[in-house]
């Protein structure tokens, strides 16, 4: 494939916004809050350590370990980046000493303090490298793997920096106290074996006066794993607080919002793709990361194989750079279906012109891109309005997402399906106070919306809220009047008053509702013009392939792979891989040309479960004779040829390697099948 | 209580070591008639076993340091291997007795280094006229050692020829230790669990000095009433005691209630307790920020998964505690008519939850979560890999460690309330 894209156009607008706008801020921001409160968590154990106060409550818990059991969710692939960022935080922020431990490299209580001892002690190596040599030598000697080697190097740090020079002191304790905690990170707590961490815990519990230790537990599915993992006499050295982190569902709904939720991003996804995105995330992995990864791929792809993608980039730019097209690029922007579309509309001396005059093309293109833009700001805007509206009401029809509500939009023209339809019969029956707190919330974001056209609607808006505020300032003087005509008739006789009073009541009602009905509905077709108006589907707009990214095929062969499916295809139907013409079959019979272990294959789906390989050899042999004609027949039927019977066992083996079948022990001279269907 | 009486020692030691050590003077007594004076050779190696927080550790270090004999204390969790342990015990050794704070790093890989270097150390450090004690805690550890470790430690006099006892201390009985090559009898000593009026006796003595005596006694009886009929551990009973004593207080720090008007104090706590009574043993809160953090650990049991990751558990369920021979019943749209049969009573008589997870084959798993997804599912390494992260997740495991081509087998290993949570 070629890239349509100079690099350096590439690189400044498109990947400076995903590589460190996406990876750095928009994950950091998210767990900014459990930052917070762990580097708070570690402030306070820490302190507790250093005034070591002998006050009786303290003394009483004197063993305890502070530990902070964090609770990731279930998505591990994003564990290791959010790690990361953590121990960025925890360097910056409270101590340079933090190690973490993966249960793959701590198969015993050993190999566990020599992971942690070689951490720690390069980590320091790392802090300050300049005047350590002789500490480097330590290093690679053999070290003692115990307790009491660590304790020694600890105090042996924090003496260091205690009688450094002024200068030094105050650049390392401007950051960290004197004596920094310990921290020990359990990158994947579950598959720690308990064996190890309960060792681990008492050994460190022993020493804890001597070494601030601090231990976090990272926890994929819930808390109580703890209980299961450790036995009581263990889990009572530890002084457990819960940290959980932000579910990744609203992960997804934060970088959706901030990605493809913003005009200023001119690369945008097609509903299809992003339906599949949307798909692997909720119904496999979780994993954002994947989500991101999947975004990058859809970038990748669409510059790779969209010529026009040229012109996908910031407005200004674009403009520039429609101006300065080449006549074959000009010629891939008249292939395109939405500007055909476009020509067709338009009267046959335009058609002439917009096909064969490049510059009027380019004024055209031009102008075509500005549109484009304002239909994504005011598409947005008007996509929050809806949202607004659609998350308040019972049931979601709509979706409660508002990931879900652009789906819909971009997929055809919302206004016409059923969902929408019942939406509005639910917004027709909203109260009061919650369509104004509604038409508020729409009035700031047409407010705060980049959008030029919105002024006459947050007029309309605006008016909307007046005439509701009237409305109750009008209910409550009626409602005063009422009552003072109720004193008057409370003369009249009991009768009358009765009567009066349910006629007033009747058509108080009535007229009332009717008032505040008809604004309601006023409101909602306001609302619903705003949708036809503006949550046009991006299909229909011209030249939409500039920034959208519609092949969803590609994605999804790229992102849902198949092995068993390839598998059995190249199997099945060689030709597919192989391209040879004389394998050009029709499906179900087996050729003799194709490879041996095709037709072996071929053959082991018609067995059962058991496979007599005495038959499938002569199966085998059937196939590959067959083209040899009648006399070849004649001589080999009642005896193989060692030629073909090597061949089948070659192929057998395969298959076997392949995990298609293995030996059984049940039957000799049999083979068990391993595969059917779908697994 | 019999007074500790001891001809070497001069009184008032002893009259100090026995307000330290509450309810174990007859144990110190026995310990300190075996260890005779100072230069008596004592017995070559002493067992003692108790069960958890009987005061074993405590009692060892209380004894010897405030007798102020010579001793090298280790416990063999820390050190986990036999060369760790020689080379601490061996470093202790030299920083026993001498003032000099240099102590160099010593080799020790076999246990005859070991004899051989504690010989010397001994003589370089002038105590041939005194016993020697080395005190290994958590003793059921040296079973996992080289089967060499423990019978020598157990006559280490006779080996290195030194006035030296070695005190083994463990949970477990001396039976479960004893090598099958025979070996040297320790002198075995039993600590008895604390009986109610000991943990009383205990608790109250460590009182806060704010308040009197009397005053925290009287709660550590409302405490042992409500709590020793689940737990008679002296430490969780501790935690315990500290974790609510701020509540008991509570009264009298509003002045609501002098420190007397014990039934008053009681109603005010009772229903408190009450509620820690389903919590004990669990520290679902913890000490430091009980009162700061609402809620326990227990709380957060639910666990969201992927859509499909759901069905693989739930399939992963069904295939562990069904039979085989029901799934074509229960999965198959067109299964035969259910025949009654004797053996499948007899069967169903053990409910299959008792029994727990059977394993399963890997087709059979994705077998049924086919069946019971309504759409139809691709087999895509999207799928397969879950399958390898749930049992990351502990959620499934791997029975067997054979080749992974073999047809791997799993086991689910959530209960039935967790599948039910997640069905929902």
């Amino acid at each position: 494939a070629t890239v349509y894209l100079p690099l350096k156009v590439l690189s400044p607008p498109v990947f400076s916004h995903l590589s460190i706008f996406l990876h750095m801020h928009i994950l950091e921001d998210l767990n900014k809050q459990l930052f917070d409160n762990l580097v708070s968590f570690l402030r306070r154990s820490h302190s507790e350590f250093q005034e070591k106060t002998t006050e009786w409550t303290c003394r009483m818990k004197s063993k305890e370990i502070p530990t902070a059991a964090l609770v990731l969710g279930v998505n591990v692939t994003d564990h290791d980046l959010t790690f990361r960022s953590l121990s960025e935080v925890l360097q910056n922020n409270i101590t340079p000493y933090i190690a973490f431990l993966e249960a793959k490299d701590c198969p015993g209580v050993k190999k566990l303090m020599q992971k942690l001892m070689g951490q720690l002690m390069n980590c320091y190596v790392d802090v300050d490298s300049s005047e350590d040599e002789d500490y480097v030598q330590v290093s690679h000697n053999r070290i003692r793997c115990s307790m009491t080697s660590l304790i020694n190097w600890y105090e042996s740090v924090t003496k260091k920096t205690d009688s450094e020079t002024p200068s030094k002191k105050r650049t390392s304790s401007s950051r960290h106290w004197q004596s920094p905690p310990v921290v020990v990170v359990f990158k994947d707590m579950e598959s720690f074996s308990t064996k190890v961490l309960q060792d681990f815990i008492v050994i460190s519990s022993q020493h804890i006066h001597e070494l601030p230790l601090v231990l976090i537990f990272g926890i994929a599915t819930s808390p109580m794993i703890i209980h299961s993992l450790l036995p009581h006499s263990v889990s009572s050295l530890l002084c457990i607080e819960l940290f959980q982190s932000l579910s990744c569902k609203d992960h997804l709904s934060t970088i959706i919002d901030k990605l493809l939720l913003r005009a200023s991003f001119p690369f945008k996804l097609g509903e299809k793709v992003l339906q599949v995105l949307i798909n692997i995330f909720l119904y496999h992995d979780f994993s954002v990361q994947n989500f991101v990864k999947g975004f990058q791929l859809c970038i990748v792809e669409h510059f790779c194989s969209q010529p026009v993608s040229v012109l996908c980039c910031q407005l200004v730019d674009a403009k520039k750079r429609a101006d300065s097209l080449s006549h074959d690029q000009c010629e891939n922007i008249r292939k395109l279906p939405s500007f055909r579309r476009y020509v067709e509309s338009q009267v046959s001396e335009k058609q002439i012109a917009l096909l064969t005059e490049d510059t009027y093309l380019k004024e055209t293109t031009q102008k075509l891109l500005e549109d484009l833009h304002v239909y994504h700001e005011n598409y947005l805007s008007v996509l929050r309005c809806l949202h607004v509206f659609t998350s308040f009401l019972p049931k979601y029809p709509l979706g409660k997402q508002i990931r879900e509500l652009h789906c819909a939009c971009l997929e055809n023209q919302v206004w016409e399906t059923e969902e929408y339809e019942s939406s509005l019969q639910l917004a027709r029956m909203l109260n009061k106070s919650d369509l104004v707190t509604m038409l508020q919330q729409c009035v700031e974001i047409f407010v705060s919306s980049s959008g030029k056209e919105f002024d006459n609607t947050v007029e309309k808006l605006k008016e909307f809220l007046t005439q509701f505020q009237k409305l109750e300032e009008a209910f409550q003087e009626q409602d005063v009047s009422v009552s003072s005509q109720k004193e008057l008739q409370k003369k009249t006789d009991l009768y009358h008053l009765q009567k009066t009073l349910l006629e007033l009541k009747e058509s108080r009602r009535y007229k009332k509702l009717t008032k505040f009905e008809m604004l309601r509905f006023d409101v909602v077709d306001y609302i619903d013009s705003l949708v036809r108006n503006y949550l046009v589907p991006a299909n229909h707009k011209t030249l939409h392939e500039i920034a959208y990214f519609n092949t969803a095929s590609v994605l999804r062969e790229h992102l849902n792979a198949a092995p068993r499916i390839a598998l059995h295809t190249a199997l099945n139907n060689p030709y597919r891989y192989l391209k040879n013409q004389e394998l050009k079959s029709d499906e179900g019979s087996i050729s003799n040309k194709a490879p041996d272990i095709c037709i072996v294959y071929k053959l082991h789906l018609e067995c059962g479960r058991l496979i007599n390989l005495v038959d499938w050899l002569e199966a085998f042999s059937t196939v590959v004779m067959a083209a040899e004609g009648p006399n070849a027949d004649a001589a080999s039927s009642d005896q193989v040829d060692d030629i073909i019977h090597a061949r089948f066992i070659r192929a057998v083996s395969e298959l076997e390697l392949l995990g298609f079948i293995k030996p059984s022990k049940q039957k000799t001279d049999h083979v068990a099948r391993l595969t059917w269907g779908g697994c | 209580m019999p007074n500790l009486e001891h001809p070497a020692y001069p009184a008032a030691t002893l009259l100090h070591l026995e307000s330290l050590v509450p309810c174990r003077e007859s144990q110190v007594s026995m310990l300190l008639s075996i260890f005779g004076e100072r230069q008596q050779f004592s017995f070559p190696s002493i067992f003692i076993y108790g069960h958890t927080s009987s005061g074993k550790t405590y009692v060892m270090q209380t004894l010897l340091n405030t007798l102020q004999l010579p001793h090298v204390f280790v416990n063999c969790v820390e050190y986990f291997t036999s060369r760790l342990l020689l080379e601490e015990i061996l470093m202790q050794l030299q920083s026993c007795c001498s003032e000099t704070e240099q102590t160099s790093h010593v080799h020790c890989d076999t246990f005859n280094d070991f004899v051989r270097l504690f010989k010397q150390a001994v003589v370089s450090e002038e105590l041939e006229d005194q016993t020697l004690y080395i005190v290994l805690d958590r003793a059921e550890q040296l079973r996992e050692m080289e089967a060499n470790i423990l019978p020598a430690f157990l006559r280490l006099q006779e080996l290195t020829d030194r006035n030296v006892t070695v005190v083994l201390l463990s949970e477990i009985v001396w039976e479960l230790f004893r090598p099958n090559t025979g070996c040297f009898e320790p002198f075995t000593l039993y600590f008895p669990d604390y009986s109610i009026g000991h943990l009383q006796k205990i608790l109250s003595q460590n009182h806060p000095p704010e308040y009197s005596v009397d005053f925290y006694a009287a709660y550590i009886n409302i405490l042992l009433g409500v709590f020793y009929m689940v737990c008679r551990d002296l430490k969780e009973l501790q935690h315990l005691a500290a974790l609510n004593f701020s509540k008991y207080c509570e009264p009298v720090v509003r002045g609501e209630a002098n420190e007397r008007d014990t039934r008053k104090l009681w109603k005010n706590i009772e229903p408190h307790l009450k509620k820690a009574m389903h919590t004990v043993y669990l520290r679902e809160i913890s000490s430091l920020w009980m009162f700061r953090v609402g809620f326990g650990l227990s709380a957060h049991t639910h666990v969201e998964l992927p859509y499909y990751s759901k069905f693989l558990l739930i399939a992963a369920y069904l295939a562990s505690y069904n039979p085989v021979r029901t799934d074509k019943r229960f999965f198959l749209k067109h299964h035969g008519k259910i025949r009654k049969t004797n053996f499948m009573k007899k069967h169903e008589k053990t409910s299959n939850h008792l029994l727990g997870p059977k394993p399963f084959p890997l087709d059979r798993l994705l077998a049924i979560l086919y069946s019971i997804v309504d759409n139809r599912v691709a087999p895509t390494a999207n799928i397969f890999s879950q399958i390898t992260s749930l049992v990351t997740l502990q959620l499934l495991s791997m029975v067997g460690h054979n080749d992974q081509l073999d047809g791997p087998r799993y086991k689910c290993t959530v209960s039935l309330d967790f599948i039910r949570a997640v069905a929902r």
